[in-house]
């Protein structure tokens, strides 16, 4: 913009005002001319051209450009030249003042240099990545909403409200074949035609952002990068089912998501995005956001509204579903923060658009936190139908330190794992679902053949049994009858019959739980017998763990063949198991050994004289003998 | 920042922004720092306040941004530096004890630094 009164601003920038900078030193060009000459060459120009009250020179810091300063920058165009002798100043104010010509020799040019580093999409991680709802993630500044609506933001928002009825916005929704991104699957057009359809005068959108599963964070991730997307979602939500309120239900434990949301919706009201009369339309929508309180049931949509009135986290049967008779008996569109995130790229692109991309069943893109034994954790966008091993081995990079893949866990807790076998199954909700996995809401968990996927399973079972709300039987007693069976397996006091006891369990819990939380909780070690059984006999029968990670079932031996006898381990045994002397082989006292495995930590790597095993055992001295004089 | 009334004052509002942003753009210096919970975990909070110090002493005036998470999380901190509007260039894994070499190469010898590099923004966007 052009200041005050006059037509026209130039900055000469580069070093400080008035005294050399580091810049000019490092500078071997020789030239003789810097920031100073050319500011009083523009200076002296002007005034012979007698423009000196219409244009106005000033002097301006480096704006790093250093190898190409002098820098002069015209306003209010935004002209950048580069390496601006005092020589080319008559020029540059006859062409680009006077004439409103740029002088193309002074343009800025790229570094050489930039050509070598690859565009983002060539890179693996991102050439197979489709960005629709993480489009602005990275790119904008979350806590200015100029930045998201220079983007395209809200404009999906005066669509709707300036070119559509509520019927419009729902058709559009429901034949892009959305289906809800919290993990379940329904088709989301469908649930706002309910909404819309229940009688009624109040009714509530309300967004689930409670993202509980352990090693997920995708919502997190929209909230955090994105936040003005779900707002504008559920504005447009409101508008379908006739809402007039809305609360996001986010996790306490998301703080910064959380402020972002508090930023974000300050702003929208600021501009008349959100709250009075929208856009200046009679459509008037307001948001609250309803922190959570550390209970992963509340991730399920009726203990969600029950948290949001003030009563205890419990699920309730359903019918009737929250579409219907939702928070305080009103009827409530409830869903995932990535599902409203959606909705304006749907809006503005076209139902069309959307449904062609993915599978038959499964349309648009699919948010996935890849983390675990992998080497490029992050979050990755994809289309559905993708397969498991282009998102591990291609965009994921495959498994660190040349270990072989066992198996990865989809849906978090509530998910199941799938070994190499189905690496090639194209993701989408209903194709894991016959392999006993679940999509869920986007966790991905690689393991390798360091996991033990006894002690993956007991893992989810401990988290998902300490969730239960406790309201039904199946899964307060169920779930912790289980997890008390597994862990006799994991510490050695299993039996075979326990696995037969984890499938009579199981069955009455899916059959039996109130409501998804603990319907699904058996999935991981179901997952895990399916797909691992030899694992679990292993356990039971053999005393052993394949893997290598149950402490109950490991030895550790030093290998006398390697020992040198440094001590280092001896020293660094909490039980003192470890007896020997300098140069001495040591030998390890199994009676005494805790196996705690500091000494393989401890044990100098050029050495790697310390081993562990399982269900077996080597051959060792009785007692500590010279290094050198153990012969097998 | 005044109300919109309505679409046309929306789109209106987006023009301007838009303009406004490629001239500030255009005409700088703009140094994007991911600051989602992975960056911030990873030590984004105190790469920028090094890449702020870092400016400061060397008298450069440079736009400091912060941004959410673009999805390689495992190489936060995430530094961008972007010239006169052309595509970010995006360094990986950015420390603080990194960034004077960063700002004297990047900058102050207009060069990329190659071992840190990691790949270009396009302007569109990833993935679209």
């Amino acid at each position: 913009m052009a200041e005050g009164s006059y037509r026209a601003n130039v900055l000469v920038c580069g070093g400080t005002n008035g005294a050399p900078s580091e810049w000019r030193l490092c500078r071997d060009d020789g030239e003789a001319s810097g920031v100073a000459e050319v500011y009083q060459a523009l200076v002296a120009e002007l005034q012979h051209r007698e423009l000196d009250n219409e244009i106005e020179v000033a002097r301006a810091k480096s704006r790093g450009f250093c190898t190409m300063e002098p820098v002069v920058i015209i306003y209010p165009e935004g002209i950048l030249y580069c390496q601006v002798h005092a020589d080319d100043v008559p020029s540059l104010v006859e062409e680009t003042l006077v004439n409103g010509r740029v002088v193309e020799r002074l343009k800025y040019e790229e570094p050489e240099d930039y050509g070598e580093v690859p565009f983002y999409d060539e890179i693996p991680f991102y050439s197979k990545q489709k960005r629709i709802t993480l489009r602005n993630c990275g790119l904008i500044d979350p806590e200015n909403i100029e930045e998201y609506i220079v983007r395209g933001g809200y404009e999906a928002l005066a669509k709707v409200i300036t070119s559509m009825s509520s019927e419009d916005v729902i058709d559009e929704v429901k034949r892009s074949g959305l289906r809800g991104r919290g993990g379940a699957g329904f088709l989301t057009g469908l649930k706002w035609e309910f909404t819309a359809r229940a009688p009624g005068d109040v009714k509530y959108v309300v967004c689930n952002a409670d993202e509980g599963d352990p090693g997920a964070f995708m919502d997190r991730s929209v909230i955090e990068g994105d936040p003005h997307s779900v707002l504008e979602g559920m504005i447009i939500c409101g508008y379908a089912v006739g809402a007039r309120e809305g609360y996001i239900y986010c996790r306490a434990e998301y703080p910064l998501a959380i402020r972002r949301l508090e930023v974000a919706i300050a702003q929208a009201e600021a501009y008349g995005l959100l709250g009075e009369h929208i856009l200046g339309s009679d459509f008037c929508f307001h948001l609250h956001i309803k922190e959570g309180a550390g209970a992963f049931v509340c991730g399920e949509e009726t203990a969600l509204l029950a948290s949001i009135e003030g009563r205890r986290g419990e699920p309730r049967p359903r019918p009737p579903f929250p579409a219907v008779r939702g928070l305080w008996d009103k009827p409530t569109n409830l869903n995932n923060v990535k599902s409203y995130a959606n909705v304006p790229q749907i809006i503005l692109n076209g139902a069309d658009w959307f449904a062609g991309i993915g599978t038959r069943r499964s349309k648009g893109t699919a948010i996935f936190a890849l983390t675990g034994k992998v080497n490029n954790t992050g979050l990755v966008e994809v289309p559905m139908g993708i397969t498991l091993r282009e998102i591990i081995y291609d965009i994921g990079g495959g498994i660190p330190d040349g270990k072989a893949f066992k198996a990865v866990q989809t849906g978090g807790p509530l998910g199941g794992c799938l070994p190499a076998e189905h690496l090639d199954v194209p993701v989408d909700f209903d194709s894991l679902k016959e392999l006993g996995a679940v999509m869920g809401s986007g966790g991905m968990i690689v393991v390798d053949e360091d996991t033990c996927m006894v002690e993956l399973a007991k893992f989810f079972l401990t988290f998902a049994a300490a969730e239960s709300c406790g309201k039904c039987v199946p899964y307060r007693m169920g779930g912790r009858r289980m997890l008390e069976v597994l862990t006799r397996i994991v510490e050695g006091e299993g039996k075979l019959e326990d696995l037969d006891t984890i499938r009579e369990i199981a069955a009455g819990m899916e059959t039996g739980s109130l409501c998804a939380l603990g319907q699904l909780t058996p999935g991981p070690v179901m997952a895990a017998l399916r797909y691992f059984e030899d694992e679990f006999r292993a356990h039971i029968v053999d005393h052993c763990c394949p893997a290598l990670e149950c402490q109950a079932f490991l030895s550790y031996y030093v290998r006398p063949d390697k020992c040198q006898g440094c001590g280092i381990c001896a020293r660094a045994c909490p039980a003192e198991a470890i007896s020997g002397g300098k140069r001495m082989i040591h030998v390890i006292d199994q009676s005494k050994c805790i196996k705690c495995g500091n000494c393989l930590a401890v044990c100098p790597s050029r050495f790697s004289a310390v081993t562990k095993v399982s269900g077996d055992s080597i051959e060792v001295p009785a007692e500590p003998v010279p290094v050198g004089e153990w012969h097998e | 920042m005044p109300r919109l009334e309505s679409a046309d004052e929306l789109r209106r509002l987006r023009e301007a922004a838009q303009q406004d942003l490629k001239i500030r753009v255009g005409t700088g210096t703009r140094i994007i720092v991911g600051m989602a919970t992975c960056g911030i975990a990873a030590g984004a909070q105190e790469t920028k306040q090094a890449i702020v110090e870092e400016l400061e002493k060397l008298g450069i005036d440079a736009d400091v941004t912060s941004v959410g998470c673009i999805g390689m999380c495992s190489k936060e901190p995430l530094v961008d530096i972007q010239q006169a509007g052309r595509p970010r260039v995006t360094y990986c894994n950015v420390h603080p004890d990194m960034v004077p070499r960063l700002i004297e190469e990047h900058l102050g010898k207009g060069h990329v630094v190659q071992e840190w590099v990691m790949g270009r923004v396009p302007d569109l966007g990833i993935g679209q």
